[in-house]
């Protein structure tokens, strides 16, 4: 057992929703325990200045950051040397799944903020820019989500909370899959973990990204059944006349 | 082994299977891998014998050969103007695309100047990035008074409705003339501002409300007790 409770394959308890930002081309929530993650994607639009431009395939831009009131201690606001990083590596993790060959030229923007944090916000912003990018009418080969997992205790766990990673000797591990092939699209490793303990800790990392592929996918048709049913409508007597 | 996964109409996520088959074929919004059929976008799924095809839901607004869309002029070149469409490029429309008879070396910005708005149709798109328009033909010209407004691209078959309800509707209870462009920009021009207000807040209803049962039904209700 757990100082929370829970068990060891047990995730936090999770909400998804999407289309929560008007003005932006794809937007989703992300909520796991008390770590909530929203994502705004605009694009894809022209990039300026022009020598980023690449002519060959569109380019993606990531901008991960916490809100200064996420935290217990306010923390400073803009970007520091841990946002850029993690910017950095969601960008790595999110651009396998995407086409941009069809925008020359353009830039896809997303903008990740931590509103709450509780452990696992790169993770939590990952999955969330994931589905904003599937509602932003991007091409992508598959959606992305990701889970922390770590060792406390010489025991592997899934989804650490703060306290359990403030613990001595906790090793924590964000991992990133794809959701049908569960290829590895994100591997950080902070600590250190036996070669046995961490094929152990992907396994069930893979089981945990499945449950919140699910929850990914749930909240997408959701999003279109709910808001958005009588564009289905239409567009079934559209393609009904044709 | 012939093995459709989804019914015709259903809603899909990005990297959902949908036929484990080479049998059926991919065209727009979905892939192939090996043997199995991916689809690449969020949105309903329409299977035609073999064929299938993926109608998108959401996302910005693609432009198709012949569409009727409102710009706005944002540039002026040696030969022609630029117009943000909504889309993520610039349109661009050519001195030979242009209503009038342009003499070589005039002075562009006397026929259409910055800011402008153009209603043109989408006669060419060489590549994705290069889009050409033309205001030649019937309907196509500079906007001159009335409102504009924007609505999402999506929801622009719901204005419009099946075979023009909607904005036929619209028209004869506001006594406005009404333009809406494929990119989502309506223009609204009435003999008076009360007539555009009411047609403003009527498209905006629709905008809101496009997920409702019986919307037509319910703005005729709407304008009829607002003309009282």
């Amino acid at each position: 057992m757990r100082i929370n409770g829970r068990k060891n394959d047990q995730m936090r308890e999770m909400e998804a929703k999407v289309g929560i930002i008007k003005r932006a081309d794809g937007s989703a929530y992300f909520r796991i325990g008390d770590t909530i993650a929203i994502a705004a994607v605009y694009g894809p639009r022209e990039l300026h200045p022009k020598f980023l431009q690449d002519p060959e395939k569109g380019i993606l831009r990531c901008n991960y950051d916490m809100m200064s009131f996420s935290v217990p201690e306010r923390k400073r606001p803009g970007p520091s040397r841990r946002s850029v990083e993690i910017s950095l590596v969601t960008e790595k993790s999110l651009l396998p799944v995407l086409d941009l060959r069809q925008f020359p030229n353009a830039v896809v923007d997303i903008f990740i903020q931590i509103i709450q944090a509780n452990s696992g916000t790169r993770c939590a912003g990952i999955t969330a820019a994931s589905m904003a990018l599937a509602h932003a009418g991007i091409p992508m080969c598959d959606l992305v989500s990701a889970v922390s997992v770590g060792r406390i205790n010489n025991e592997i766990v899934i989804d650490l909370d703060k306290d359990e990673e403030d613990t001595e000797n906790a090793t924590d591990i964000p991992l990133a899959f794809t959701g049908r092939d569960k290829e590895i699209n994100l591997l950080q490793l902070d600590g250190d973990v036996s070669r046995e303990e961490l094929l152990k800790a992907i396994e069930l990392a893979k089981k945990g990204c499945e449950e919140i592929n699910e929850i990914q996918k749930k909240a997408l048709i959701d999003h279109i059944k709910e808001k958005d049913n009588i564009k289905v409508k239409e567009a079934k007597e559209k393609s009904e006349e044709e | 082994m012939e093995k459709l996964l989804v019914k015709d109409k259903d809603i899909v996520v990005p990297g959902q299977e949908l036929a484990r088959s080479i049998e059926y074929v991919p065209t727009g919004g979905c892939f192939r891998d090996n043997d199995s059929i991916i689809s690449s976008k969020l949105g309903l799924v329409s299977i035609n014998g073999r064929v299938i095809n993926i109608i998108p839901l959401t996302g910005k607004y693609i432009p198709k050969e012949g569409d009727i869309v409102i710009g706005k002029i944002i540039d002026i070149g040696f030969n022609g103007w630029y117009l943000d469409i909504g889309c993520p490029y610039d349109a661009s429309l050519m001195i030979k695309d242009a209503t009038e008879f342009i003499d070589k070396g005039a002075d562009l910005s006397q026929f259409y100047d910055f800011n402008e708005l153009v209603i043109a149709k989408v006669v060419k798109i060489t590549r994705f990035s290069n889009i050409n328009i033309s205001t030649k033909g019937p309907g196509l010209r500079k906007i001159k008074g009335g409102k504009i407004i924007d609505i999402t691209p999506s929801k622009v078959p719901r204005l419009i409705g099946k075979q023009g309800s909607m904005i036929n509707l619209l028209k004869e209870n506001t006594n406005c003339r009404i333009t809406v462009g494929q990119n989502g920009m309506v223009w609204i021009q009435g003999d008076n501002s009360d007539d555009e207000l009411l047609a403003t807040e009527a498209i905006l209803k629709i905008e809101n409300e496009s997920h409702l049962d019986g919307l037509t039904d319910k703005i005729k209700e709407f304008l009829e007790r607002k003309r009282k």
